[in-house]
């Protein structure tokens, strides 16, 4: 177990210095600080001594030094546009993404079991087969597209639901949070329906195909033959062993939910880090973007190295495999 | 080649496909598709390429049998008085172009890496598994995202406009490869232990002839049905960049960027110039899905799962 842990971290540790470098080239490349902070008045004598006093003629090596030191302190530049600390306007923005990941990982959560479960034990009914068709439709149905009909149909035709923003928020410690009034809940409806609609699909068939496999396995048929009920086959001994390989997929899906979340808050302008990310690219805010990168960078790395974490938990053999290394 | 035609005639495949509604119906919509798309100079009644014969006093006519329609434009205009039917067409074109030449990049970087991978095994393999298992973690669109934005933004949107095309089939070439090199990877490990490498290794060729003309053959099946599934996804992540503004631009629209310039006027009613597009591409897509869906049952490969 310590060995995988170790390991782990490792794999993570490379991950960011990966991504630190990538940061680094960006700001190296992309857009000149000095003309940025002076404009284009100053001459090219005193430009050069500023550049020298900023230290952008230093070697390379030298530089990224002193960009990872100010990382590590959470220094990353301040944003050309918003004049602010980029991480500052980055974690403002923060909540309101997480809380749209929440909102579609319960959709998804509340509806891939059942559907995947009913469907794996009654294989013949026309309730599954519809769900399986249904569910082919949806995995061909693009993210936006999905968020542009949810708008055209919920906002615009029946006019029940808003089409954009997070509507009414409070502030709990740092947390800017929607979940707390009526008006912020109703708001993150049909984001978090859009973004659900591509996983949800995805993972109705996951936990349909894994379960079907675990029924046909040896001690599931020696619990039949030992004659227990069915509830207790199905639900205590079969569907804890399906939800060990949708642990794994699912981490790895949170990665893609965070890319998805771009597209998402795009079409419904959801005040999120996807959103600002977009703004900053058309605005060439460089500082932005890098702390954009390393904060989505970290929350892949985090939850990639949680899940592992619980997988290896969970499933006695990876333990096994990681005390014998 | 009559011989294989022959073959090819007898087989099961082709029976099981000729009993199959679904996949007969399937494949003919991407035939038709298909090949409407790429005879798009030919049947298109304009060439939206063309700007002299664009008028802007054209712009925003809805489809010919509403009300306000105008007979030359069977689909309506959109907001720039182009044709919705050959605007669409070229498009469709531009997308299914973008997906299987990045599929066929990502082709060439798995099977390479991924037999290599699973043929020499040790080193070379747990680096380029890592590697993979990285990439992976990051999803493609995430990636493709990045990297685009990044290009955008140094490029200036002047240049990015004309190379858009070629940028979109590497990002999404480049950024899928593990699929097929784990697939591959997995398929060369069952095979390896086989018989038949052994006598080909006991003739004494060499490793290269083993692998491509040995193994790589045996691993046929798997790589053509997840080559559909991914095929599918190229094209959805195309018209997903392209939505954002990252992908093709508006001069030169795919599917994507169709429905993103659409997009804005979908409020004020507008709502053929985002809807056809939507529409082909997702029938686009949903066709090939379900084609790989039924080639999966029907070639049964043992895919490699995580």
């Amino acid at each position: 177990m310590i060995a995988f842990l170790v390991r782990r971290l490792g794999q993570a540790l490379v991950v960011m210095f990966i991504i630190s470098l990538i940061s680094f080239s960006i700001q190296d490349n992309l857009g000149d600080p000095l003309r940025e902070l002076v404009g284009q008045s100053v001459s090219e004598a005193e430009r050069q001594e500023l550049r020298d006093e900023m230290g952008l003629n230093d070697p390379f090596m030298v530089q990224y030094w002193r960009f990872l030191k100010k990382a590590v302190h959470g220094d990353l530049g301040n944003s050309y546009f918003f004049k602010r600390p980029a991480l500052e306007v980055i974690m403002e923005k923060f909540p309101a993404t997480m809380e749209l990941v929440f909102g579609a990982t319960l959709i998804i959560l509340l509806f891939s079991v059942p559907v995947g479960v009913y469907c794996a034990i009654n294989p013949r009914s026309w309730l599954t087969k519809l769900m399986m068709g249904l569910s082919i439709v949806g995995i061909s149905i693009p993210v936006f597209l999905t968020a542009i009909m949810l708008i055209y149909l919920f906002a615009i035709g029946l006019g029940w639901l808003p089409s954009y923003g997070r509507g009414e928020t409070t502030m709990v410690g740092f947390w800017e949070t929607g979940l707390l009034t009526r008006d912020g809940l109703v708001h993150l409806i049909l984001p978090s329906v859009a973004l659900s609609s591509i996983m949800l699909p995805l993972f109705i068939r996951l936990v349909r195909s894994e379960m079907m496999e675990v029924l046909e396995q040896e001690y599931i048929r020696f619990a039949w033959a030992k004659g227990l009920s069915r509830t207790r086959i199905w639900f205590l001994h079969a569907l804890k062993n399906t939800l060990l390989p949708v642990i794994t997929v699912g981490g790895v899906q949170i990665g893609t939910m965070i890319a998805y979340t771009i597209l998402t808050e795009t079409v419904f302008q959801w005040p999120g880090m996807g959103f600002l990310f977009l703004e900053a690219v058309n605005r060439v805010d460089t500082p932005l973007i890098i702390a954009y990168l390393i904060v989505v960078g970290l929350i892949f790395v985090i939850t990639n190295t949680i899940v592992d974490l619980i997988y290896g938990l969970v499933n006695p053999t990876v333990r096994l495999a990681g005390g014998q290394a | 080649m009559i011989r294989y035609w022959q073959l090819f005639k007898e087989s099961a495949f082709l029976y099981r496909f000729r009993r199959d509604k679904v996949a007969i119906a399937s494949f003919s919509v991407l035939m038709l598709l298909v090949s409407l798309s790429f005879l798009a100079p030919l049947i298109a009644p304009f060439d939206p390429y063309d700007p002299a014969g664009i008028d802007i006093m054209d712009s925003d006519i809805p489809p010919s049998w509403q009300e306000e329609g105008d007979p030359r434009f069977s689909l309506g205009t959109d907001a720039q008085g182009r044709d919705m039917l050959s605007t669409m067409l070229y498009g469709t074109r531009i997308s299914i172009t973008i997906g299987l030449f990045a599929v066929l990049l990502q082709l060439f970087l798995g099977i390479a890496l991924g037999l290599a991978a699973g043929y020499f095994g040790g080193r070379i393999d747990s680096f380029l598994m890592r590697l993979a298992d990285i990439q992976l973690s990051f999803s493609t669109l995430m990636v493709a995202i990045v990297v685009l934005a990044i290009f955008q933004a140094s490029f200036g949107t002047e240049l990015y406009n004309d190379l858009a095309i070629f940028m979109l089939i590497l990002v999404i070439g480049i950024a899928e490869w593990p699929q097929y090199a784990r697939t591959v990877r997995a398929s060369v490990l069952a095979e390896k232990k086989k018989e038949y490498v052994d006598a080909v290794r006991v003739i004494g060729l060499g490793s290269g002839r083993i692998m491509f003309r040995h193994i790589l053959p045996n691993t046929l099946s798997p790589i053509l049905v997840i080559s559909t599934v991914q095929v599918a996804n190229a094209i959805m992540s195309e018209a997903a960049l392209s939505f954002l503004g990252l992908g093709m631009p508006v001069n030169k629209p795919s599917l994507g960027s169709l429905i993103n310039s659409g997009f804005e006027y979908i409020l004020s009613g507008s709502w053929w110039i985002t809807t056809f597009p939507a529409l082909v591409l997702i029938l686009l897509v949903l066709v090939i899905n379900l084609l790989g869906d039924w080639l999966r049952d029907v070639l049964n490969p043992k895919l490699y799962k995580d």
